[in-house]
């Protein structure tokens, strides 16, 4: 048998007992296939549990809106045949079916809840549901009828197109509305239109969120570049005893850590201390460093350089000082031999770093939250701020997928661009 | 190892000294001249100093003292870039981000030579090496002897006077080792470059140079064409180092001119040649070469000593046969003779009376 398989042989290779060799080679691999799972499923079901899952149910959550459809089912069926254009109320059926939904759902003390979740798309919602929902509670769906009339003396609101054409809008179970949230967008009765000026933060938080990482990255790189090449290119013994130092922060904790620099940068802090000291700055002018982007620049650079500076050594320890003296011996000068030589040779690292400290950072939290006051928070403190204080989910939710789709495509170009084999971890 | 130092040597060292760590001198008085295109091979065992001899020379050492010379100008304070020697290393060192034609390219990019010269000096450097049709490949893409071809394309390219190489056939098999030997000599002659080679391989050593340079303990033990250093060893180490080598212990006797006699410790006399040692009494190490020992009387000089020996093993190696005899103590001594038509095959356990020319046999120094 020949191994030339394209022209000389024809069919599939076969194995000394007839069968395909393919077949019998899966059958013989089949048990240390089953070993192998065996041996990672713990780690396969703890990562399906804790990171596959949660972030399914983020990214479904970001567009589910069951709630109106579930505390107001018939409504939502009477309001079918109703148009909001048509600039006229919704009939009696609506409000009768309204009602009875009210009923139960004040039962079950779920108005309030749909009240908050209408209450983002339209200020106002909430508090009608709660002054509404007292007086409706007396209210006998089967006698009491008709509802029209009513409901408009129990809050003028319900005559208003605007109140009906917000549930009417909002009553689809999968909705684009958190998604047009997340980037100051709403849908309102009139169509998709933008948050009004001062509602809208959240693309500009987007847009800080990412040149902020990109300057810590770059930050990164330019103090971790020397770092990593001065150990790479130590005696091992001396380059170990540094790494310690590289590792330092990564014994400490990152509350510590960042509250350091609080005592560092503040304006009764080390450094202005020390500045207004050398006369550098006035005393009444003391430098504002904390509580700002600059705060935050600083704190995270330091915090996330260990990322940076280990993928560079390891790369860099790899690359034999033979080239740059080769280079030299060619007659390149130290830095051409660096550029050309060195260099190009260090960008895995390079890579690797940045893909760590960029992705990281555009996610972090504790540290902006901190020491970035308002102008030097992250998107994901706004994210934070969702989930444990608005309790919107939804748009939370939204805010983390756009996030995530961000990172992805970001690494897609970085793919395209430096090409991810050229990323070297160690 | 007595070249004064010339005028017109091409590189010198001068009393050079180098110590890495102050306390230790790993490079002791190093002292080399060498015309220009000389094929010099420095040999020596693992951590005699070559490298660091040929590191100083391309500038990537300093020496802890001393001077080294390049065309008649000291070169100790030229960075090596400003130097202009090519160097071919142990791994190549070909940039594995560039093509091969790029590498070879960047010598002269870097000495700002116009593109369409550059593409032809690459062209005729890679046809020099028979790698013409390898330029646009990565170093990776070629086998471990193409490689080599091409690191030795790039310290060629840019046409320098003097090229250093540092074991650069290491890694490579023995029979692609053989070949690219016979190839980098032809291409030093035919270029009239000016070589210093480093290897601890004496085979390679003595087939390529015009001269050897043995190191040994960070000195030049000996300095000479490679038959003067196999036939005329000047001391012992050079005599063990080179190639297969006899040695008997004993002390002087006789000295007369050129002709010594040494009593072997077991009390027999011999006849040998005085190199490194002065007066009677003195304690010897002689050294004698396999091929030149013989055992059939008829073909000695007329009154020449002759020793006892048993014949230990004999094993036939196709062109020759090795015998190893037990002599003065000695459970090694080989004899190596022709597989000739009437030669002799001993047995073992055969008592035999063994003896040479006196000037084949040289009484080194004892240590
Ligand atoms: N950078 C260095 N720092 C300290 N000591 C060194 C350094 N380079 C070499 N040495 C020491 O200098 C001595 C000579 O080393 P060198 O590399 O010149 O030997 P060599 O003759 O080239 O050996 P080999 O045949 O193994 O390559 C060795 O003892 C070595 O340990
Ligand atoms: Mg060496």
């Amino acid at each position: 048998m020949t191994n030339s398989s394209d022209t000389a042989q024809s069919g599939p290779m076969l194995a000394a007992d007839g069968t395909p060799l393919k077949k019998s080679l899966a059958r013989s691999l089949r048990n240390q296939k089953m070993r192998a799972l065996a041996l990672i499923a713990p780690l396969l079901l703890f990562i399906l549990i804790s990171f596959i899952f949660p972030i399914a149910s983020m990214l479904f959550r970001s567009v589910e809106n069951t709630i109106v459809a579930d505390i107001l089912p018939r409504t939502v069926v009477a309001l079918d045949d109703w148009n909001a254009d048509g600039g006229q109320l919704p009939d009696e059926s609506v409000y009768s079916a309204f009602v009875s939904d009210m009923v139960e759902a004040i039962e079950a003390k779920e108005h309030t809840k749909l009240g908050t979740r209408l209450n983002y798309e339209q200020t106002g919602m909430s508090s009608l549901f709660r002054k509404s929902g007292r007086q409706i509670r007396k209210l006998d769906p089967e006698s009491d009828g008709p509802f029209k009339e009513k409901l408009i003396d129990i809050n003028a609101e319900w005559g208003e197109i605007k109140a009906w054409s917000t549930i009417k809008a909002h009553s689809v179970r999968l909705t684009n509305g958190y998604f047009l949230n997340a980037v100051d967008m709403r849908r309102t009765p009139e169509g998709i239109k933008q948050q009004p000026e001062n509602k809208r933060i959240l693309v500009k938080l987007f847009w800080r969120t990412l040149a902020m990482s990109l300057i810590i990255t770059a930050s990164c790189i330019a103090l971790g570049y020397p770092v990593a090449w001065i150990l790479a290119n130590l005696p091992m013994r001396t380059a170990n005893l540094l790494m310690i130092l590289v590792l330092l922060p990564f014994w400490t904790s990152l509350l510590v850590r960042t509250s350091a620099w609080k005592v560092m940068l503040q304006q009764q802090g080390v450094v202005n201390d020390v500045l207004v000291w050398l006369g550098v700055v006035a005393d009444e002018s003391r430098l504002v460093m904390i509580n700002n982007q600059f705060g935050t620049i600083v704190a995270m650079t330091h915090i996330l350089l260990p990322f940076m500076i280990l993928p560079m050594y390891s790369v860099m320890t790899t690359i034999p000082p033979s080239y740059l003296r080769a280079a030299k011996s060619l007659g390149a000068t130290n830095w051409t031999a660096f550029r050309r030589v060195y260099l190009p040779q260090s960008v895995p690292g390079i890579g690797a770093g940045s893909i760590l400290v960029f992705i990281l950072s555009i996610g972090y939290y504790i540290t902006p939250e901190i020491v970035g006051g308002t102008k030097g928070v992250f998107i994901s403190n706004r994210i934070a701020y969702h989930i444990s204080y608005s309790l919107n989910w939804g748009l939370a939710a939204a805010l983390g997928t756009i996030l995530l789709v961000a990172v992805l495509i970001l690494y897609w170009a970085y793919d395209k661009i430096v090409g991810i084999d050229n990323v070297k971890l160690g | 190892m007595a070249d004064s130092i010339g005028l017109d040597a091409f590189v010198a060292f001068e009393r050079v000294q180098k110590s890495y760590d102050g306390e230790t001198l790993v490079v002791k008085d190093l002292n080399l001249s060498m015309p220009r295109g000389e094929f010099l091979t420095m040999l020596g065992p693992s951590g005699s100093g070559k490298t660091t001899c040929l590191m100083m020379l391309a500038g990537f050492e300093t020496a802890t003292h001393g001077r080294i010379m390049l065309d008649g100008v000291s070169i100790n304070n030229i960075p090596p870039h400003k130097r202009g020697i090519g160097m071919v290393f142990q791994n190549y060192a070909l940039f594995p981000h560039m093509t091969v034609a790029e590498n070879l390219g960047f010598p002269l990019e870097v000495r700002k030579i116009g593109k369409s010269e550059r593409e032809t000096k690459v062209r005729r450097a890679l046809d020099m090496v028979q790698m013409g049709s390898f330029g646009g490949r990565r170093p990776a893409q070629l086998s471990g002897g193409q490689q080599q071809r091409i690191a030795l394309a790039r310290a060629l390219v840019f046409e320098p006077e003097l090229v250093l190489m540092d074991e650069p056939l290491g890694a490579l098999d023995k029979q692609l080792r053989e070949h690219m030997q016979f190839e980098i000599t032809n291409l030093a002659h035919d270029l009239g470059i000016t070589t210093v080679y480093v290897t601890h391989d004496q085979t390679e050593a003595l087939t390529m140079s015009d001269r050897v340079a043995v190191f040994d303990d960070g000195r030049i033990q000996q300095i000479a064409p490679p038959d003067v250093l196999y036939e005329s060893p000047e001391n012992s180490f050079v005599a063990q180092f080179i190639g297969e080598n006899n040695t008997l212990e004993g002390v002087i006797r006789e000295i007369r001119g050129d002709f010594a006699v040494v009593e072997l410790d077991d009390g027999e006399l011999i006849d040998c040649k005085p190199v490194n040692v002065n007066s009677p009494g003195e304690r010897t190490r002689v050294s004698i070469r396999p091929e030149r020992v013989e055992f059939n009387k008829g073909r000695l000089r007329e009154g020449t000593h002759t020793v006892n020996a048993v014949v230990r093993e004999f094993i036939y190696m196709g062109d020759i046969f090795r015998t190893r005899l037990s002599v003065a103590g000695n459970e090694n001594f080989i004899v190596k003779c022709r597989n000739a038509p009437n030669q002799v095959r001993l047995k073992p356990g055969e008592q035999i009376e063994i003896g040479w020319m006196a000037e084949d046999c040289r009484a080194l120094d004892a240590h």
